[in-house]
């Protein structure tokens, strides 16, 4: 299932004194079994364009293909066209309100007007998914939970109406190191497993890890997308969206500055290591 | 969805009218309602409208903002008049058909009701437009500051008051969030009978009382690390101060007000309703 953004703008407060450009002509496929990542500096309407994603938000002029077929066009089932793209806000633990995790994570499948086998085949899954143990967790209260396990409860609220595009809004912000290398990782077992992912960060260290494709955003524009090698290697650009390239490549940066014999491109920390033991081993045969 | 609510109904610009202390825009409305009450014909009236007319020209707000208030209230007015109009048996009869009668003082009451309403409502819109929320209750808090004599706790109330204002934008935003987050779940807001809809907010209600708890207490905290210990001794940042337009924006309504008394006195009774 692909999703097409095509000319899309969306003008919060049209014809008001507040009015205000968050997306500006934005053309951008998001392709089956891709690990997309959207990048930008603050406020510059990466979650705005994510709302379009599922149709939560009607661009101001543009559209939106899910499979081809406008999400905005006259006969559309809007809401079952928005079971396929699961979005997860940013902080999705403020959303949680049923008495048990269980009942939480059914409410989606619930929605989706699913038979009560379904609806337990499906919380118990999102919850494996989620690493979270049933035994454990499904009869406790959503409220007495830690901040990262509410997190992975309100995550799994969404895999749990098995969408086949999953769209997350900064995921791992707020976490511990943790909570966050948890979330990552789980993020990219589903991926393996063939979901597609849009995932909002501000860690380009995660993106250089996850991502197989990187959009940046400015100002309501998209400036520009490709592999993170791709888009890294254009360091100018990259600062004047208000971002940094990853840490691992900055050190690599400064390294060859210095006289290290390492290649151009080194993305993420995995690989200045194996280079740097590689010279390491060279530099100290025994 | 809900971005186009504006909090109160506050026009943001400088001007004259946006610049008067508070408390003298808060006195001045009061003695305008009152002004409303003293009027005997519709020349008074007249007077009280070229009044509104001229503030709103002099505070920048178009004036039809300004009328457009009274549109709310419209079924009130119409019922005001009917009332009036029907259920007032004193008077010379000017129209009688079973038992429906109409005589002139009722005729003349229902006029003078429904625009009594009517001007009470541009009376405070004109306040509540040129004075922001947080401004009134600071005016307020002022001018209820010589009841704590007698233990009333005027300066909990301004700020009890301009919390509750401040926060309206906050949890209408966050009311937004949460209803587009359950919606990406499935979640239908829309339809169904009333039964279903009142079950339907309860995943919109439960977070958004959790959020709104947790910012209250959120809010307390931040406040008393900065020393918030109540209104004792508190100095502001905005010190209010009377100033030359406020003597005669006074001076301005005590001559409309003088005006209306006089339209009361000199003209005929009866002349112009």
């Amino acid at each position: 299932m692909s999703i097409e953004l095509r000319n899309v703008t969306h003008v919060y407060a049209e014809g008001s004194a507040f009015r205000s450009v968050a997306l500006e002509d934005i053309s951008l496929t998001i392709e089956d079994g891709e690990f997309l990542a959207l990048v930008g500096h603050t406020g510059c309407g990466k979650s705005t364009l994510v709302q379009h994603l599922n149709g939560l938000l009607k661009p101001s002029s543009g559209q939106v293909l899910v499979d081809g077929q406008d999400l905005h066009g006259e006969h559309v089932n809007r809401r079952l066209l928005r079971m396929k793209v699961g979005l997860v806000f940013q902080y999705p633990e403020y959303q949680l309100f049923e008495e048990t995790v269980a009942k939480d994570i059914a409410f989606g499948p619930k929605n989706m007007g699913l038979g009560a086998d379904e609806i337990d085949r499906r919380v118990r899954s999102a919850m494996a998914q989620m690493h979270l143990d049933y035994q454990k967790y499904a009869e406790r209260s959503p409220f007495e939970l830690s901040g990262g396990q509410m997190r992975r409860v309100a995550i799994a609220g969404i895999l749990a109406m098995e969408p086949q595009t999953l769209v997350l809004d900064e995921p791992t912000a707020g976490l511990d190191p943790h909570g966050r290398d948890r979330i990552l990782g789980i993020l990219r077992e589903l991926h393996e497993k063939g979901t597609t992912i849009v995932m909002v960060s501000h860690s380009m260290d995660d993106v250089a890890r996850l991502a197989t494709r990187v959009a940046v955003m400015s100002h309501g524009k998209l400036i520009a997308t490709g592999t993170p090698r791709e888009v890294f290697s254009r360091q100018d650009m990259m600062e004047n969206a208000g971002l940094r390239i990853p840490e691992a490549a900055r050190l690599c940066q400064s390294l060859r500055q210095r006289g290290v014999p390492l290649p151009d491109g080194l993305f993420t920390l995995e690989e200045l290591r194996t280079h740097l033991s590689a010279l390491w081993r060279e530099a100290h045969p025994c | 969805m809900l971005k186009n609510i504006t909090l109160g109904q506050y026009y943001p610009v400088d001007s004259v009218i946006h610049r008067l202390d508070p408390r003298v825009k808060i006195l001045l409305t009061m003695a305008m309602i009152v002004a409303v009450f003293l009027v005997r014909s519709l020349v008074g009236y007249a007077l009280l409208l070229a009044f509104v007319y001229l503030v709103s020209r002099l505070a920048k707000v178009p004036f039809r903002l300004i009328i457009k208030g009274i549109k709310p209230l419209r079924f009130i007015l119409i019922l005001t008049f009917l009332l009036n109009l029907f259920l007032s048996a004193q008077g010379n009869i000017l129209f009688q058909w079973r038992f429906i009668t109409i005589t002139d003082q009722g005729l003349r009451q229902s006029i003078h009701y429904s625009l009594r309403l009517v001007f009470l409502v541009l009376g405070t819109s004109l306040m509540t437009l040129t004075t922001s929320p947080i401004q009134l209750a600071d005016g307020m808090e002022l001018l209820l500051s010589p009841l704590k004599v007698i233990r009333f706790p005027a300066h909990e109330l301004a700020m009890m008051m301009s919390i509750a204002l401040r926060f309206i934008p906050t949890l209408l935003e966050e009311t937004d969030k949460i209803m587009k987050a359950q919606m990406a779940r499935g979640a239908d807001f829309e339809s169904g009978n009333l039964l279903r809809r009142a079950k339907a907010m309860i995943p919109l209600l439960v977070p958004l009382f959790v959020s709104a708890f947790r910012r209250a207490s959120e809010l307390a905290m931040a406040m008393e690390a900065r020393c918030y210990h109540g209104g004792e001794g508190r100095t502001r940042l905005r010190v209010l101060k009377l100033t030359r337009p406020d003597l005669w924006a006074s001076l301005a309504v005590a001559g409309l007000i003088a005006l209306i008394v006089l339209e009361g006195i000199v003209l005929p009774k009866g002349w112009l309703l």
